[in-house]
Protein backbone atom coordinates (compact mmCIF):
# COMPACT_ATOMS: atom_id res chain seq x y z
CA UNK A 1 0.00 0.00 0.00
CA UNK A 2 1.72 3.22 -1.18
CA UNK A 3 1.10 6.32 1.49
CA UNK A 4 -0.01 9.23 -0.76
CA UNK A 5 1.61 11.89 1.19
CA UNK A 6 -0.24 15.26 1.96
CA UNK A 7 1.57 17.04 -0.80
CA UNK A 8 0.47 14.65 -3.80
CA UNK A 9 -2.71 14.29 -2.44
CA UNK A 10 -3.14 18.28 -2.66
CA UNK A 11 -1.77 17.66 -6.41
CA UNK A 12 -4.36 15.37 -7.51
CA UNK A 13 -7.05 17.16 -5.63
CA UNK A 14 -5.81 20.43 -7.44
CA UNK A 15 -5.64 18.06 -10.89
CA UNK A 16 -8.77 16.95 -10.33
CA UNK A 17 -10.86 20.57 -9.90
CA UNK A 18 -9.04 22.18 -13.11
CA UNK A 19 -10.11 18.84 -15.27
CA UNK A 20 -13.61 19.25 -14.25
CA UNK A 21 -13.21 22.92 -14.91
CA UNK A 22 -11.54 22.72 -17.88
CA UNK A 23 -12.22 18.61 -19.36
CA UNK A 24 -15.84 18.21 -18.44
CA UNK A 25 -17.22 21.23 -20.66
CA UNK A 26 -19.24 18.71 -23.00
CA UNK A 27 -22.63 20.23 -24.59
CA UNK A 28 -22.01 23.82 -23.14
CA UNK A 29 -19.96 25.76 -25.83
CA UNK A 30 -16.55 27.00 -25.00
CA UNK A 31 -16.67 30.75 -23.76
CA UNK A 32 -13.91 33.18 -23.84
CA UNK A 33 -13.97 33.16 -20.17
CA UNK A 34 -12.91 29.68 -19.87
CA UNK A 35 -10.78 30.20 -22.61
CA UNK A 36 -9.06 33.30 -20.73
CA UNK A 37 -8.69 31.04 -17.53
CA UNK A 38 -6.93 28.41 -19.35
CA UNK A 39 -4.64 30.73 -20.48
CA UNK A 40 -4.22 32.20 -17.17
CA UNK A 41 -3.02 28.90 -16.13
CA UNK A 42 -0.86 28.48 -18.91
CA UNK A 43 0.83 31.95 -18.43
CA UNK A 44 1.62 31.03 -14.67
CA UNK A 45 0.54 34.35 -13.30
CA UNK A 46 2.14 36.46 -16.12
CA UNK A 47 0.32 38.73 -18.07
CA UNK A 48 0.52 37.87 -22.02
CA UNK A 49 2.13 41.42 -24.29
CA UNK A 50 0.27 41.28 -27.59
CA UNK A 51 2.63 40.34 -30.66
CA UNK A 52 5.39 38.23 -31.99
CA UNK A 53 3.11 35.41 -32.75
CA UNK A 54 1.30 35.18 -36.49
CA UNK A 55 -1.75 32.73 -37.01
CA UNK A 56 -2.28 31.99 -40.77
CA UNK A 57 -6.04 30.91 -40.80
CA UNK A 58 -8.73 31.72 -44.25
CA UNK A 59 -11.12 34.06 -43.46
CA UNK A 60 -13.68 32.11 -44.02
CA UNK A 61 -13.93 28.30 -43.83
CA UNK A 62 -16.54 27.05 -45.64
CA UNK A 63 -15.81 23.33 -43.96
CA UNK A 64 -15.32 23.63 -39.94
CA UNK A 65 -14.38 20.10 -40.02
CA UNK A 66 -11.03 21.30 -41.89
CA UNK A 67 -9.30 24.26 -41.06
CA UNK A 68 -5.94 24.99 -41.60
CA UNK A 69 -3.62 26.55 -39.33
CA UNK A 70 -0.31 28.02 -39.22
CA UNK A 71 1.30 29.40 -36.58
CA UNK A 72 4.85 30.95 -36.03
CA UNK A 73 6.25 33.25 -33.17
CA UNK A 74 9.37 35.36 -33.87
CA UNK A 75 12.48 33.56 -31.62
CA UNK A 76 15.76 33.59 -32.27
CA UNK A 77 15.33 29.53 -30.96
CA UNK A 78 18.86 29.04 -29.59
CA UNK A 79 19.83 27.06 -26.68
CA UNK A 80 19.26 30.17 -24.24
CA UNK A 81 16.34 31.70 -25.68
CA UNK A 82 13.60 29.92 -27.42
CA UNK A 83 9.49 29.33 -27.55
CA UNK A 84 9.02 26.59 -25.10
CA UNK A 85 5.33 26.20 -25.31
CA UNK A 86 2.33 27.22 -27.41
CA UNK A 87 -1.09 27.09 -26.68
CA UNK A 88 -3.67 26.80 -28.95
CA UNK A 89 -7.53 27.57 -28.09
CA UNK A 90 -10.76 28.25 -30.01
CA UNK A 91 -12.97 29.94 -27.95
CA UNK A 92 -16.50 29.26 -29.13
CA UNK A 93 -15.96 25.33 -29.38
CA UNK A 94 -17.23 22.82 -27.06
CA UNK A 95 -13.82 22.59 -25.45
CA UNK A 96 -11.61 25.51 -26.15
CA UNK A 97 -8.67 23.24 -26.12
CA UNK A 98 -6.98 22.77 -29.54
CA UNK A 99 -3.63 21.78 -28.91
CA UNK A 100 -0.22 22.86 -27.04
CA UNK A 101 3.29 22.86 -29.25
CA UNK A 102 6.21 22.27 -27.15
CA UNK A 103 9.66 22.94 -29.08
CA UNK A 104 13.17 22.76 -28.67
CA UNK A 105 16.15 24.51 -29.97
CA UNK A 106 16.79 21.60 -32.45
CA UNK A 107 13.31 22.98 -33.63
CA UNK A 108 14.94 25.71 -35.40
CA UNK A 109 12.20 27.84 -36.26
CA UNK A 110 8.94 28.09 -33.58
CA UNK A 111 6.74 26.90 -36.60
CA UNK A 112 4.20 24.27 -36.71
CA UNK A 113 0.67 23.94 -38.83
CA UNK A 114 -1.69 21.73 -38.87
CA UNK A 115 -5.75 21.11 -39.31
CA UNK A 116 -8.52 21.84 -36.80
CA UNK A 117 -12.30 21.73 -36.38
CA UNK A 118 -14.59 24.40 -35.81
CA UNK A 119 -18.16 24.05 -34.55
CA UNK A 120 -18.99 27.87 -35.66
CA UNK A 121 -17.43 31.20 -36.19
CA UNK A 122 -14.80 31.95 -33.17
CA UNK A 123 -11.51 33.72 -32.72
CA UNK A 124 -8.57 31.50 -32.31
CA UNK A 125 -6.08 32.30 -29.30
CA UNK A 126 -2.66 31.47 -29.30
CA UNK A 127 -0.47 31.89 -26.21
CA UNK A 128 3.41 31.22 -26.71
CA UNK A 129 6.10 30.84 -23.36
CA UNK A 130 9.85 31.44 -23.87
CA UNK A 131 12.65 29.57 -22.23
CA UNK A 132 12.90 33.88 -20.67
CA UNK A 133 9.90 33.58 -18.82
CA UNK A 134 8.46 35.77 -21.52
CA UNK A 135 4.55 35.27 -22.41
CA UNK A 136 2.84 36.52 -25.92
CA UNK A 137 -0.37 36.29 -26.89
CA UNK A 138 -2.10 37.17 -30.80
CA UNK A 139 -5.99 36.60 -31.67
CA UNK A 140 -7.48 35.63 -35.10
CA UNK A 141 -11.55 35.34 -35.97
CA UNK A 142 -12.22 33.04 -38.47
CA UNK A 143 -15.66 32.67 -40.30
CA UNK A 144 -17.31 29.47 -39.89
CA UNK A 145 -19.82 28.85 -42.73
CA UNK A 146 -20.22 25.15 -41.69
CA UNK A 147 -19.33 23.87 -38.79
CA UNK A 148 -17.17 20.85 -37.33
CA UNK A 149 -17.38 18.64 -33.75
CA UNK A 150 -20.52 16.97 -35.26
CA UNK A 151 -22.40 20.19 -35.74
CA UNK B 1 -4.19 0.60 -36.12
CA UNK B 2 -4.52 -0.52 -40.12
CA UNK B 3 -2.40 2.54 -42.04
CA UNK B 4 0.96 3.78 -41.80
CA UNK B 5 1.42 7.57 -41.21
CA UNK B 6 2.26 9.59 -44.44
CA UNK B 7 5.84 11.49 -43.41
CA UNK B 8 8.28 13.34 -45.64
CA UNK B 9 11.76 14.44 -44.39
CA UNK B 10 14.63 15.68 -46.46
CA UNK B 11 16.97 12.70 -47.63
CA UNK B 12 19.86 14.71 -47.21
CA UNK B 13 20.44 18.39 -45.95
CA UNK B 14 23.80 21.10 -45.35
CA UNK B 15 25.04 21.30 -41.57
CA UNK B 16 22.79 23.77 -38.99
CA UNK B 17 19.90 23.58 -41.71
CA UNK B 18 16.60 23.80 -40.67
CA UNK B 19 14.90 20.97 -42.26
CA UNK B 20 10.76 21.11 -42.88
CA UNK B 21 9.00 18.01 -41.77
CA UNK B 22 5.78 17.10 -42.63
CA UNK B 23 3.62 14.27 -40.89
CA UNK B 24 0.16 12.37 -41.43
CA UNK B 25 -1.60 9.82 -39.72
CA UNK B 26 -4.55 8.22 -40.72
CA UNK B 27 -7.44 8.07 -37.36
CA UNK B 28 -10.80 9.15 -37.35
CA UNK B 29 -9.71 11.37 -34.65
CA UNK B 30 -13.38 10.62 -32.74
CA UNK B 31 -14.30 14.00 -30.75
CA UNK B 32 -16.46 12.53 -28.23
CA UNK B 33 -19.10 15.26 -28.65
CA UNK B 34 -20.83 13.29 -31.51
CA UNK B 35 -23.78 11.26 -30.86
CA UNK B 36 -24.75 7.89 -33.14
CA UNK B 37 -28.47 6.90 -34.34
CA UNK B 38 -29.88 6.08 -31.07
CA UNK B 39 -28.68 9.29 -29.22
CA UNK B 40 -25.80 7.58 -27.27
CA UNK B 41 -22.71 9.82 -27.08
CA UNK B 42 -19.82 8.05 -29.39
CA UNK B 43 -16.93 8.13 -26.88
CA UNK B 44 -13.98 9.85 -27.73
CA UNK B 45 -10.94 8.46 -29.47
CA UNK B 46 -8.03 10.23 -30.40
CA UNK B 47 -4.28 10.84 -31.13
CA UNK B 48 -3.99 12.87 -28.01
CA UNK B 49 0.34 12.86 -28.00
CA UNK B 50 2.89 13.19 -30.94
CA UNK B 51 6.51 13.15 -30.27
CA UNK B 52 9.30 13.93 -32.85
CA UNK B 53 12.78 13.06 -31.48
CA UNK B 54 16.52 13.42 -33.80
CA UNK B 55 19.10 10.54 -32.35
CA UNK B 56 16.98 10.63 -29.13
CA UNK B 57 16.96 14.07 -28.45
CA UNK B 58 13.64 15.91 -28.59
CA UNK B 59 12.96 18.14 -31.17
CA UNK B 60 8.83 18.92 -31.49
CA UNK B 61 5.89 17.08 -29.96
CA UNK B 62 1.98 18.46 -29.83
CA UNK B 63 -0.58 17.30 -27.27
CA UNK B 64 -3.74 17.56 -29.22
CA UNK B 65 -7.34 17.47 -28.18
CA UNK B 66 -10.38 16.26 -30.28
CA UNK B 67 -10.41 19.91 -32.26
CA UNK B 68 -7.70 18.55 -34.59
CA UNK B 69 -8.91 17.19 -37.78
CA UNK B 70 -9.40 13.71 -38.66
CA UNK B 71 -5.99 12.20 -39.92
CA UNK B 72 -4.17 14.49 -37.81
CA UNK B 73 -1.60 16.51 -39.79
CA UNK B 74 1.34 18.16 -38.25
CA UNK B 75 4.03 19.92 -39.97
CA UNK B 76 7.07 21.24 -38.00
CA UNK B 77 10.84 22.60 -38.12
CA UNK B 78 14.04 20.59 -36.73
CA UNK B 79 18.01 21.93 -37.41
CA UNK B 80 20.41 19.26 -38.18
CA UNK B 81 23.83 19.63 -37.21
CA UNK B 82 24.39 15.74 -38.08
CA UNK B 83 23.18 12.87 -39.88
CA UNK B 84 20.90 10.86 -37.81
CA UNK B 85 17.34 9.43 -37.36
CA UNK B 86 14.33 10.87 -36.40
CA UNK B 87 11.54 8.87 -34.87
CA UNK B 88 7.94 10.12 -34.42
CA UNK B 89 5.66 8.58 -32.21
CA UNK B 90 1.62 8.75 -31.84
CA UNK B 91 -0.18 7.72 -29.25
CA UNK B 92 -3.81 6.71 -29.20
CA UNK B 93 -6.46 7.50 -26.60
CA UNK B 94 -6.55 3.43 -26.00
CA UNK B 95 -2.77 3.19 -25.26
CA UNK B 96 -1.58 2.23 -28.58
CA UNK B 97 1.45 3.94 -29.83
CA UNK B 98 2.54 4.08 -33.26
CA UNK B 99 5.83 4.75 -34.39
CA UNK B 100 8.40 5.76 -37.44
CA UNK B 101 11.72 6.43 -38.39
CA UNK B 102 13.26 8.35 -41.32
CA UNK B 103 16.59 8.94 -41.78
CA UNK B 104 18.69 12.10 -42.90
CA UNK B 105 22.42 12.29 -44.77
CA UNK B 106 24.10 15.87 -43.27
CA UNK B 107 26.94 16.82 -45.44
Amino acid sequence: MQQISRRTALALGAAGAAFSVFGLGTGAQATPETAAAEIAKFAGGKAPVAGKITIELPEIAENGNTVPLAISVDAPMTEDDYVTDVLVLADGNPNPGVATFHFTPLSGKADASTRIRLATTQNIVVTAKTSKGAVYTASKLVKVTIGGCGG
Amino acid sequence: MADAPKIRVPKTAKKGEIVEIKTLMPHIMESGQRKDKDGKTIPRKIINKFVAEFNGKPVFSADMDPAIAANPYLQFNAKVNESGTFKFSWTDDDGTVTTSEQKIEVA
